[in-house]
């Protein structure tokens, strides 16, 4: 739709002293076999300025920092560090340039302490040893500085996955960094801890620390970043300065022609009371489970879906985990069709027709080394037992109709699931459920960290499925998601139920008001 | 011309080209040390020569291989196959010997049947251990690997037992279309293997919990029963192989049947490309694997290693051919090798994309 200006990075006017980056990636090229993953992509980050990596998943965004990070060699281009060309073959000869990283997926060792995970690799010594005492207190200074609230000696997995990405963002800090890459760093963090995520980095940036800061949320980019690069499938569309780009421009360079899905989706609302006069779908008693979430009730009707509203750790995915069984209740019991019963295992609530896509796609949803048809058809096939196989002119039939209808990419029922991106993974587990045929379907966070265009196809989807009388249930920690997408709202708060009330002209400000309710220090909200 | 290329690499990228290849050598090795190596003949209406030996001395490792892989395919691994082929050679022997008519066909059948049914029970048992209990799979099997053999031991009240039943002795000895039985047993289990797992949807089902056991929980997949299965069925071949052991010589020597045969099963499903961190497994592999340990035996004594190098010799083999498995090793290879004199380019790193750290 619109013409892209594809304007070198390194133009005429790269000349001035101030202005000169201190890591300047020139026409960078990467090929993966025969996939161009990488196409004379250019990148030049300056000192004390936090600059925004833009795009779709598969846009080139985790590539480019791969190639400036070492782990992947560049066929083509060049790097230059401080005006000096620089070649980065192991991520080693990176770090000693000054780059360091955080990546998307936590990836420290659970089970050492949050100190060792810190000083992983440069542990203070002394008499050839480590010396532990240095090292704890080493790193509850750096941990104190940024207002991490961690005890240093405790072991990391304890921790939420939100704090151990603070610990591994704390990590990369502690290095001094010149350059600190952020890849998404706030997609399991909540408002209070993206705040705190952002003071941090406001400090490191007043240093004169360049960071280059990837996210899904663009009101969190048009937050913190000074200046961006947006790519678009493994090619440079742009160099902005944030001030000077609206959020409608930025969506049109990111996807190009697909923005009016993004239209669409944005005047579907919808307003459909449930029929509450029959039986529920599926009713929770007092469900509860020690630790986790404290006695709660919920109904859920057919053709409604119902919005789980909450903070990270609020209890919304702890409720949906023991509706389906992935958790077992201390307390009370999940009645489906009336039918009282302890759900002991996943597998009692799938026999019930009951469906749940985990938040975590990558421990509990993918596998791996299997194709897209196999992971598509797993459900199905586990519930029909390894003796009945599913007839291959079935299998063939189900799994075609599933890559069209969700659209899902590369449309190879052969392909290794592993290789396909975030997005087109969450699909194939969508349809891995919808092949079941449930009367519920439970959606955790099945949106997270997918591109704007998937997004807006599994809203589409969840919305048609209701209205064909599928209950369900759908949690995210984007408001507008929530309330765009449900019938009825259920606000969770330190592990319970604070609210539950009809979708009707509720607003994300009415959502965070009912959240802050008790403690009304909420600020500057993300959403 | 580029065309023949990418056909060459897809064919090289094939997991099964590594042990193919190394099979290939080590055959290529005895040829040159004995031209005669790949000679066959008829004698006595059946096929003779070095090539038969290798399929019938290949048959017990392949039996427990074959049980091995689905076990390792779900993560696990089961150390107990020697124990256990050492007590179905226990109990079908003392039966034999103990029956009315030492002879008889039945005898002999009836004999394997119950020390079978017994090995399933063991399987069983570990699968137990392993899925109910969760002890992790290498504590779980040493359990029986090491009282198994007291198990046998008791049996045979530590007698070496010798029988008398040709029925029997031909599970080992005989032949049947010109070819060992032996080895027929076990073309025919891993047949049997083959259709268990990929007619059924059991192999899938396998390598979904090997690969994510928890994603494959909230999928619904019992992945209980399938633990459990996998193990009875190692087991069952654990069974057959001491009972095709036993018929080899005729008797059972509870101390040495078996010995040290989950390693080299073990070795055989690694060799065949089946990763221990489970998941993907490859029947084809775990037989080209059993067919190369096979091999390598007989490779000792045909060109001629002194006895005191034997374990020496297989340990420098094995390590090659796991090396030669080895992506990292031979990536490190290749980039040493072309970046000798005269490539000022940089072509070949094109195809290490990560951890060029070597």
């Amino acid at each position: 739709m619109t013409q892209m200006d594809l304007q070198p990075a390194h133009g005429p006017k790269a000349s001035s002293d101030a202005d000169r980056p201190v890591i300047e990636m020139r026409d960078i090229s990467i090929t993966f076999g025969s996939v161009q993953a990488l196409s004379e992509v250019s990148l030049r980050l300056r000192a004390g300025e936090v600059h925004a990596l833009m795009g779709e998943n598969g846009a080139g965004k985790s590539t480019l920092i791969k190639a400036l990070t070492g782990v992947y060699s560049i066929d083509a281009g060049t790097v230059l560090v401080d005006g000096e060309q620089h070649e980065f073959s192991s991520p080693a000869a990176s770090q000693a340039a000054g780059i360091s990283t955080v990546y998307q997926e936590v990836n420290l060792l659970p089970n050492l302490t949050v100190a060792e995970n810190m000083l992983l690799g440069r542990e203070p010594r002394r008499f050839g040893g480590i010396n532990v005492r240095a090292m704890n207190r080493r790193a509850r200074a750096t941990l104190e500085s940024l207002g991490i609230d961690v005890d240093p000696t405790s072991e990391l997995g304890e921790h939420p996955i939100a704090i151990q990405q603070l610990v591994a963002i704390a990590r990369a800090v502690d290095v001094e960094a010149r350059v600190l890459i952020l890849d998404e760093p706030t997609s399991s963090l909540d408002t209070d801890e993206v705040a705190k995520l952002f003071e941090v980095m406001r400090r490191l940036r007043d240093q004169g620390v360049a960071i280059v800061f990837v996210s899904h949320f663009l009101d969190q980019v048009y937050e913190i970043a000074d200046r961006m690069t947006i790519l678009r499938n493994g090619r440079l569309v742009t160099e902005r300065m944030v001030a000077e780009t609206t959020q409608l421009e930025l969506v049109k360079l990111m996807i190009g022609r697909e923005l009016e899905v993004l239209e669409r989706l944005d005047r579907k609302v919808s307003a459909r009371t449930a029929d509450e006069s029959g039986v529920p779908v599926l009713r929770a008693v007092g469900v509860g489970r020690k630790g986790a979430l404290e006695a709660t009730d919920l109904d859920l009707y057919e053709g409604e879906v119902i919005g789980l509203a909450g903070l990270l750790g609020s209890g919304r995915t702890e409720l949906a985990r023991l509706l389906f069984g992935a958790d077992s209740t201390d307390t009370g019991e999940v009645v489906i069709r009336s039918e009282r019963r302890r759900l002991r295992s996943p597998r009692h609530a799938i026999d019930r027709k009951v469906a749940f896509s985990s938040e975590d796609r990558k421990a509990e949803g993918v596998i791996g080394d299997l194709t897209v048809a196999d992971n598509m058809l797993l459900a199905l096939q586990a519930s029909r037992g390894w003796l009945r196989p599913i007839p291959q002119a079935t299998r063939t039939k189900l799994v075609e109709q599933y890559l069209q209808a969700l659209d899902i990419r590369p449309a190879d029922p052969t392909a290794l699931m592993r290789n396909l991106s975030g997005g087109n993974q969450q699909k194939v587990l969508l349809a891995r459920w919808l092949i079941t045929e449930p009367e519920v379907l439970i959606l955790d966070e099945p949106t997270r960290g997918i591109d704007i265009g998937a997004k807006a196809q599994i809203q589409a989807k969840v919305a048609e499925l209701s209205a064909q009388g599928m209950a369900v249930v759908f949690i995210s920690a984007e408001l507008e998601e929530v309330l765009r997408l449900s019938d009825r709202l259920v606000v969770m708060r330190d592990r319970r139920k604070i609210d539950e009330r009809p979708n009707n002209d509720v607003t994300v400000g009415d959502v965070l008001e009912i959240i802050a309710g008790e403690t009304r220090e909420e600020e500057g909200p993300r959403a | 011309m580029p065309e023949t290329q990418t056909g060459l690499q897809r064919a090289l990228r094939h997991p099964l080209v590594w042990p193919v290849l190394a099979l290939v050598v080590l055959l290529v090795v005895n040829v040159v040390a004995k031209p005669g190596f790949f000679d066959i003949r008829m004698q006595d209406g059946h096929l003779y020569g070095n090539l038969i030996d290798i399929v019938r001395n290949s048959a017990p490792v392949l039996l427990v291989a074959l049980g091995m892989t689905l076990v390792i395919a779900t993560r696990g691994i089961d150390l107990s196959v020697g124990a256990i082929a050492a007590i179905s050679a226990a109990i079908a022997c003392t039966r034999i010997v103990g029956a009315g008519d030492e002879g008889a066909l039945t005898t002999a059948v009836m004999a394997c049947t119950y020390a079978l049914a017994v090995c399933i029970v063991l399987g069983a048992w570990n699968g137990f251990l392993v899925s109910v209990l969760g002890i992790q799979p290498i504590i779980a099997t040493l359990v029986l690997m090491v009282a198994g053999r007291g198990i046998s031991m008791a049996i045979t009240d530590g007698q070496i037992t010798t029988v008398h039943n040709t029925w029997f002795s031909d599970l080992a000895t005989g032949y049947v279309l010109t070819l060992p039985i032996a080895f027929i047993i076990a073309l025919g289990i891993l047949a049997l293997t083959a259709v268990l797992t990929r007619r059924t949807a059991l192999g899938m089902l396998i390598e979904a919990v090997g690969i994510n056991p928890e994603a494959s929980r909230l999928a619904g997949v019992r992945s209980r029963t399938i633990i459990w299965t996998v193990y009875a069925f190692s087991g069952f071949c654990a069974g057959i192989a001491g009972l095709v052991i036993a018929a080899n010589t005729n008797s059972v020597n509870a101390n040495s049947l078996g010995l040290w045969i989950e390693l080299d099963a073990i070795l055989a499903v690694v060799i065949g490309g089946t990763s221990l961190a489970g998941g993907r497994f490859s029947l084809t592999g775990t037989l080209i694997g059993a067919l190369f340990i096979a091999t390598l035996a007989r490779t000792v004594n045909n060109i001629g290693i002194p006895s005191e190098l034997n374990y020496l010799f297989k340990a420098v083999v094995v390590i090659a051919v796991c090396l030669l498995q080895s992506p990292k090793a031979r990536s490190a290879f290749r980039v040493r090798r072309s970046s000798g004199p005269g490539s000022p380019g940089s072509t070949a790193p094109a195809l290490v994309k990560t951890g060029s750290a070597a």
